[in-house]
């Protein structure tokens, strides 16, 4: 099914556009293990649950769905007030990629023509 | 979908949202949005696009370093100029010293964290359902007269059923305390001061790799007249059952083993434990803080009559913990604080529901989650253990099937286990439980175990939880080879193994 037939009372897309605000409201976690841990775990639960045929049972994932993005959507704003430093293992620019060759420069330049 | 966050609260997200230093090209760019700005003239020369004009500041960094290792055979990163202390990177060329700079102060410093032993992050979960009664739901679960009183108390009995969910119990059988450390006092002391006053059974059996509070509870009662035995382990920390069952009395009280162990992660026969206590009536005691939400437990199965649980094991709060008195047969217990009677009369004082409930959602969670997260925490385990076991000189201290495996321990021969860690400061790690961290004394679990003094003084314990990533066992995986192979050079012990000597052979010269 296109997307541009899609309506907005259609199951198929409603689950699709919960995964991806799942997805993104997972990813403004500043903690590092909770934004890695919402993206596993969302993207696990929606694939063990990808053969699901009853309406019913679709419907109460749903919602359970829903009641998670409301969460996530309270405990980033949470997460993100109360920011501490980043961890040894997470890459910020440089990816951990320290005095490789070249490695460090991987800044996408904005700005140059 | 529909917006929860209202705007003031996204606002602030805004606000708050983590943005990177962009200064480094910030002058260049400003220079080339003025270029830009100057073209807007026609002319009838070809167009300079600012993109020939400039250096890409990329290749030029690449070209440099390039022509530096020719001629020095060092890479600038890695020489440093005399006469600033710079590195030749940040001398030869500004703006790789700047960019540099910038990535490093970007890098985080914050250490990973392997130490779910000691205690667990609190899951956002677990946060989310707690805040209300942080907030606006601040009765007191005892009031009954006003309503303020009974949404509190409805809350707290929620959560109560949370947790005899977990471990298959009634409601009715849990008891909140401050923590295990409570639980395991109020047990064993409260089984034996009920039996001292009807002046019968005065003896106690515990083993030897058990906690602190466990031992230092029965040590107190010690003083107080009690018999205690303390059984010995197996060599793979697990208790003998014919030894149990030889230790076990007329006048034998109550038999405390624990589940889970908390330095060596063995899992002990529980079970059986249970059965053979049963079989000669004797209470039985389990401190389960490391095991509740990890393993399943199911009290009736086991015929557990007290069991302690903490709930900062489980991703809950800290200062909060229960314990399951059974009711059926009924387990009489003196209580240690009396009061107004809350808690069945076991355990007086007025309950912190925030705290309560919060530790029913980890335990709701923890159920919840159990399958999908013993499986992750075994992958991440096995991947952690082979990567480990692959170095030479190491082996894994406790039983290596009767396991749990989010704790693995592990002895490092010929390095200090407090100089690893001491080298390991980007990994938060322990070399064993957390009470005894502050003294260099080597673990007595271990030594329980019957290792040396050496191999107990040269293991770590690495905990893995929930929220530990495939990412952090690399890097700890990578750090861990590194640097025990760095002390290694440093030690003579380690040149005499190579060389072929047997270091037990050798008589040290007397001073």
């Amino acid at each position: 099914m296109s997307l541009a037939q899609a309506s907005k009372t259609d199951m198929p897309y409603q689950v699709r556009s919960l995964y991806r605000s799942l997805l993104r409201q997972g990813n403004q976690f500043a903690a590092y293990n909770f934004r890695e841990y919402a993206r596993r775990r969302t993207r696990d639960g929606f694939r063990l649950h990808k053969n699901e045929k009853e309406e019913r049972r679709i419907q109460e994932l749903v919602q359970e769905g829903l009641k998670t993005l409301q969460m996530l959507k309270r405990q980033t704003v949470v997460s993100q007030f109360y920011q501490l430093d980043r961890l040894v293992v997470e890459g910020g620019k440089s990816g951990k990629q320290k005095g490789e060759e070249g490695g460090i420069v991987r800044q996408k330049d904005q700005g140059w023509d | 979908m529909s917006h929860i966050a209202p705007s003031a609260a996204r606002q602030a997200l805004r606000i708050a949202s983590r943005r990177y230093p962009s200064s480094a090209f910030s002058r260049v760019s400003a220079r080339a949005a003025a270029a830009n700005t100057t073209t807007g003239r026609r002319n009838y020369v070809s167009e300079t696009k600012p993109s020939n004009a400039t250096v890409n500041v990329e290749s030029t960094i690449k070209a440099d370093q390039k022509a530096f290792l020719n001629q020095t055979g060092t890479r600038p990163e890695d020489a440093t100029m005399p006469t600033t202390g710079m590195s030749a990177d940040a001398m030869m060329s500004p703006a790789a010293g700047i960019l540099k700079q910038a990535t490093i102060m970007d890098e985080g410093t914050r250490p990973i964290y392997l130490d779910a032993q000691a205690t667990t992050p609190m899951d956002p979960r677990v946060l989310d359902t707690m805040l209300p009664f942080m907030t606006g739901l601040y009765g007191n679960p005892h009031s009954r007269t006003h309503a303020y009183g009974w949404e509190t108390e409805k809350a707290v009995e929620q959560a109560r059923e949370h947790i005899a969910n977990l471990i298959g119990a009634d409601p009715k059988e849990i008891i909140f305390t401050s923590g295990a450390t409570e639980s395991n006092n109020m047990s064993i002391k409260g089984v034996a001061r009920f039996f001292k006053r009807s002046g019968k059974k005065n003896h106690i059996i515990t083993c030897q790799t058990e906690h602190k509070c466990v031992l230092d509870s029965c040590r107190h009662l010690q003083d107080e007249g009690y018999q205690i035995t303390y059984l010995p382990v197996q060599s793979n920390g697990l208790v003998d059952m014919a030894e149990l069952e030889a230790a076990i009395r007329p006048e034998t009280a109550l038999v405390s083993i624990m589940t889970v162990n908390n330095e060596i992660g063995v899992v002990q026969p529980v079970e059986e434990i249970g059965k053979l206590c049963r079989s000669k009536k004797v209470y039985f005691h389990t401190d389960a803080a490391q095991a509740v939400g990890k393993i399943p437990i199911d009290v009736n199965k086991m015929n557990v009559d007290l069991m302690s649980i903490s709930g900062h094991k489980l991703y809950g709060p800290k200062g909060i913990g229960a314990c399951y008195v059974r009711r059926r047969p009924r387990v009489r217990i003196d209580p240690i604080i009396s009061g107004g009677g809350q808690e069945r009369g076991l355990r007086s004082g007025t309950l912190a529901p925030f705290l309560s409930v919060g530790m029913g959602e980890a335990a709701r969670l923890a159920k919840q989650e159990m399958e999908y997260d013993s499986k992750r925490i075994t992958a991440l385990s096995n991947r952690l253990l082979e990567g480990l076991l692959a170095m030479e000189h190491t082996s894994l201290n406790g039983d290596r099937e009767r396991h749990y495996p989010g704790c693995v321990n592990v002895s490092f021969a010929y390095v200090e286990g407090e100089s690893l860690l001491m080298a390991l400061k980007d990994i938060a790690l322990s070399s064993g439980s957390a009470c005894t961290s502050a003294s260099l004394e080597p673990s007595y679990v271990l030594r329980a175990l019957g290792n040396s003094d050496e191999s107990a003084h040269s293991s770590i314990r690495f905990g893995i939880g929930r929220f530990t990533t495939e990412a952090e066992i690399d890097y700890v995986l990578n750090a861990v080879k590194e640097r025990v192979t760095f002390l290694r050079e440093l030690s003579p012990l380690w040149e005499l193994v190579q060389e072929g000597v047997d270091l037990n052979t050798i008589e040290w010269s007397q001073h």
